[in-house]
């Protein structure tokens, strides 16, 4: 297993919803969660992974959801069993789809 | 003078006369017992001799294989073997055994990594790797089969032979073999009074054995929609937004895979919510796709051509004789020979999947340590020069290719849509995307002249990944087309090497488009999309027609 | 797109959403607590923040229920010590707070191998408590309809429930398709043969036998609906058997007289044909709402 951690500025703090958490862990699959934050300035992503060695493409994807969504106070939280970035970003997507702000369902 | 003009037919005669001296009152006509076959054979056959057993893709004539593993290599030896598909152990067991040492094919998929082997062991001298269409061709001009095993459903006592769904390759095998003194022995199911109908004329014919258990047929193009993600949901969604509707595409071949089976399965729902019935999708260069059922059902599908039939498709198939080529007996008869023509020259689009795909284009499912060979792809996933005839969709993306150029490229002229569709990343994280093909490695492993590629990058038109479409048409240099398949590579390091502006520039002029520039959002990408998410779907759809092998029934 | 909603492709967390009335569902010991397995990380596999169970209350047409739900896509549903935990502090929790019903949405291979004796002492303790909520007169129900089917302990967790609904690409037995083949041979039981592993222990068959009280397509207002006829049903007096000692035995006379009456076929069609299935061969395409109808059953 491997833990990576990333902390990137962003100014959209979302407002106030409990937890949120998208997808499975299955093969091939991850769940992401978001929470509220301590930071407004800050996106925290704290990367549970079964896939070890790939630090370089977590930061890539994280890097590009950052650019998208600019989100500030929240902590994302990630257990992975080997989810291609193709699902990861859309996981990402997803559980951002899922905060009230975005209008989605929670949970 | 005395120059002979028909030693093959006097060859021929006397092989005859040998196979009846050793079979005598046993032979009945065409007939000869299965318990017969090994003398059969090892009498019609001399060492050196050309012989073409199927060895299809999905038919195999696995008795007569079975047969000619067991001849006396003492006897018969250094065969020249010619063959679509090497499918079956016993397809390798004969170079092996001693019996034959000289190899053409085009595929070899379930026997790739014996075959590299062997091959590398000095066992196997490979002729060449073909795809089916060229193959066949060869048959015609320098590959002749002397003899040739094939399969059939039923004989009767006249030799006609009912090949019933799965024809197959057998009439390109049995015309080039008959009409050259060659030797046609089939080995069938039954043998009947009176045949549904007559696939292969009787005089073709010269033996006919009825095998111990029916043929073997696997299923290879059905995929159970239960196991289509969401990923390939989305990339269906821009094949569809981006490319089928955008050139208008009606005649197309798709290449197997779930990637293509999302997009059977949209075409009802996805497709149909953008208007695009009667716009797409008429004619089919295909087998028949369990997944293709839904569509056919809401009226989109005009005809169907087949390479051969799928187990559990049939009686659908006799239903819906409007869409798919019956014989009087209400049966498929389908044609690999024809098809790959047809898919090549009357389709508007190729699209399927692949392994690796290089900097320029070039697109390869070779693997070091296997030697699979290329099928049909390259037939239908090639521009057509040949062609003449001119549709929209053809004309548009000829005009895309050669808009602003000079020179030979000045004459308008169309092109085939040629479309390579991949998740960045394979299993194992695996990029798809690389600085070198693998097939250089294979090349080298098994003394290739040239890495076997199948499909050139300048016949591929678009590279779809989940991250966009990268339209290779239009791209004006090498430094551009690089570019734009890195800016569809995702988080490869391919992709990640991507030089940025490059890359938005492409994407302002329309060469790179991602979902958002098609207007899909990629939420919508789920499931639910699915005109059905499991074989028991597919099956209702089709009405209770629909009768899956038992492996895909889960219910 | 599609007509109704299938079980069998929602997660666990979308089905229990289904399940309750909309907006009523309160987790307990949700992901955001993070009680995870303490085992799973030491042998490099990743955990769940759920541990792949899913508690909590919520209402069925206004009656107050407890529901957990597996999930089948985290470590095939595998009841482990946290899971297990989970799901007997719920069915605890029911003697405390009286619900009108404990609903199980249940997809599971059984124990977590990975957690040896905590995953098999965690599912003793789940029967344990199981039958105390039954023994205190409340319901409890067990929902399958997941493609990983209800096996191994799990299956046993079933056959103690008062009330089965499966759906009919459901199955619930002990032992694995896979498990049989090894064990007894292919010429016993070909696990690949996908149609004989369902006749075998999918719904179709556990209803026809008895094993199952409702047999329901593959749909989440379907398994509501089933749900909350059982509830109607626990209401009238008398209809839901106390257990007891005879009650138990009568069970058992049951069995016996099943092993006596069809113990010898070979195939489920036997067994169908002799239960007086007009076209045994035919069950195997036919829809649920047809297979209730072939076999008139009172209620145990």
């Amino acid at each position: 297993m491997e833990n990576l951690h990333f902390e990137l500025p962003g100014q959209r703090v979302p407002s106030r919803f409990d937890a949120v958490l998208v997808g499975v862990v299955g093969s091939g699959n991850l769940e992401v969660m978001l929470e509220p934050g301590s930071d407004p300035a800050h996106c925290t992503f704290a990367i549970h992974t079964s896939a070890r060695g790939f630090g370089p493409i977590w930061e890539a994807v994280v890097r590009n959801f950052q650019n998208q969504h600019g989100l500030g106070g929240v902590v994302v939280s990630i257990n992975d069993m080997g989810a291609t970035p193709a699902v990861v970003s859309l996981r990402l997507d997803q559980a951002v789809a899922s905060l009230p702000d975005a209008g989605g369902a929670q949970i | 003078m005395n120059a002979v003009w028909n030693s093959q037919a006097l060859g021929r005669a006397e092989r005859l006369a040998r196979a009846a001296n050793a079979l005598g009152p046993r032979l009945r006509g065409k007939v000869a017992a299965a318990a017969d076959t090994v003398t059969l054979l090892g009498s019609v056959m001399v060492s050196g001799d050309r012989v073409c057993l199927e060895g299809n893709n999905q038919k195999q004539a696995d008795f007569l294989a079975r047969s000619l593993t067991a001849l006396d290599p003492a006897e018969v030896n250094h065969l020249h073997m010619v063959q679509s598909v090497l499918a079956l152990p016993e397809h390798l067991d004969v170079f092996d055994n001693g019996i034959a040492s000289k190899l053409d094919f085009s595929f070899s998929g379930p026997q790739a990594a014996r075959l590299a082997k062997m091959v590398s062991a000095g066992q196997i001298q490979v002729g060449a790797i073909h795809t089916y269409l060229e193959l066949f061709s060869r048959y015609f001009i320098d590959l002749t089969p002397r003899v040739s095993l094939v399969c059939a459903q039923a004989a009767d006592a006249h030799g006609n032979l009912f090949t019933g769904p799965n024809t197959e390759d057998t009439p390109a095998i049995v015309e080039a073999t008959a009409f050259k003194g060659g030797i046609v022995i089939a080995q069938v199911n039954e043998i009947c009074d009176v045949l549904p109908r007559v696939d292969i004329p009787g005089d073709w014919v010269h033996f006919v054995v009825q095998a111990p258990t029916p043929n073997l047929i696997e299923p290879l193009f059905t995929r159970d929609p239960a196991q289509i993600s969401e990923i390939q949901v989305l990339m269906a969604m821009m094949a569809i937004k981006g490319i089928y509707a955008e050139y208008g595409v009606q005649r197309l071949n798709h290449g197997i895979g779930f990637d293509t089976a999302a997009i059977e399965l949209l075409l009802p729902t996805y497709a149909e919510s953008l208007g695009l019935k009667g716009k797409i999708g008429k004619h089919w260069a295909l087998n028949p796709h369990p997944a293709l059922i839904p569509a056919i059902e809401a009226g989109w599908v005009e005809s169907i051509h087949s390479f051969g039939s799928e187990l559990g498709m049939e009686a659908y198939v006799q239903a819906r004789s409007d869409v798919f080529f019956t014989g009087a007996d209400g049966s498929l008869r389908s044609n690999r020979a024809m098809c790959q023509a047809a898919g090549h020259y009357a389709c508007d689009m190729f699209i399927g999947s692949t392994l690796q795909i290089d900097l320029n284009g070039h697109s390869s499912t070779a693997t070091a340590g296997r030697i699979a060979g290329f099928g049909g792809a390259p037939n239908m996933g090639a521009d057509a020069r040949g062609r003449r005839h001119a549709s929209p969709a053809w004309l548009k993306a000829g005009e895309e290719a050669r808009r602003g150029r000079g020179g030979v490229h000045a004459m308008p002229r169309g092109q085939k849509l040629v479309v390579q569709m991949v998740e960045t990343f394979r299993e194992h994280m695996q990029p798809a995307f690389v600085d070198t093909l693998d097939a250089w490695k294979l090349a080298e492993q098994a003394g290739m002249e040239i890495p076997p590629v199948m499909i050139y990058g300048d016949d591929v038109t678009h590279i779809l990944t989940e991250e966009g479409i990268a339209n290779l048409l239009l791209c004006r240099s090498d430094a551009e087309r690089e570019q734009a398949i890195r800016g569809v590579a995702g988080f490869t390091p391919v992709g990640l090497g991507r030089d940025a502006r490059m890359v938005e520039n492409l994407r302002d002029r329309g060469v790179i488009r991602r979902a958002e520039d098609l207007g899909i959002d990629k939420r919508d990408a789920t499931r639910n999309l699915l005109a059905a998410r499991s074989m028991r779907d597919l099956v209702r759809a089709s009405g209770g027609l629909y009768n899956p092998p038992k492996r895909f029934r889960n219910w | 797109m599609n007509a109704h909603t299938s079980f069998a492709e929602l997660s666990a967390r979308q089905r229990v959403q289904a399940m309750v009335d909309v907006g009523t569902f309160k987790e307990f010991l949700g992901p955001s607590q993070r009680v995870v397995s303490p085992h799973l990380a030491a042998l490099g596999v990743p955990y769940a923040f759920d541990d792949g169970a899913v508690i909590g209350s919520g209402t069925l047409n206004a009656n107050a229920v407890l529901i957990a739900a597996q999930e089948g896509e985290f470590m095939g549903g595998g009841v482990g010590e946290v899971h297990g935990a989970k799901l007997t502090g719920l069915f605890r929790r029911a003697l405390r707070d009286r619900p009108a019903a404990v609903l199980v949405l249940a997809e599971s291979g059984g124990v977590r191998l990975h957690e040896a004796n905590a995953g098999l002492i965690a599912v003793s303790e789940v029967m344990r408590a199981l039958l105390d909520v039954r023994a205190a007169g409340i319901p409890v129900l067990m929902l399958i309809g997941g493609a990983n089917g209800c096996f191994g302990g799990m299956g046993l967790i079933a056959g103690c429930a008062d009330f089965v609904v499966m759906s009919d690409a459901a199955r619930m037995s002990m032992s694995g398709p896979e498990v049989i083949e090894s064990s007894h041979g292919v010429e016993e039981f070909d696990a690949r043969d996908r149609a004989l592993v369902w006749r075998t222990t999918g719904g179709k068959h556990r209803y026809l036998m008895g094993d199952c009280d409702r047999l329901v397509e593959d749909d989440v207002a379907a398994f509501r609906s089933a749900a909350l006829d059982l509830l109607g049903q626990c209401k009238q007096p008398g209809a839901k058997q106390p257990m007891t000692l005879e009650s138990l035995r009568q069970a058992h006379a049951r069995l016996q007289e099943r092993i006596e009456n069809v113990g010898d076929c070979k195939d489920a069609t036997d067994i169908w044909q002799r239960l007086g299935v007009a076209h045994p061969e035919r069950v195997g395409d036919m829809e649920a709402a047809e297979i209730q109808a072939l076999v008139a059953r009172e209620q145990a």
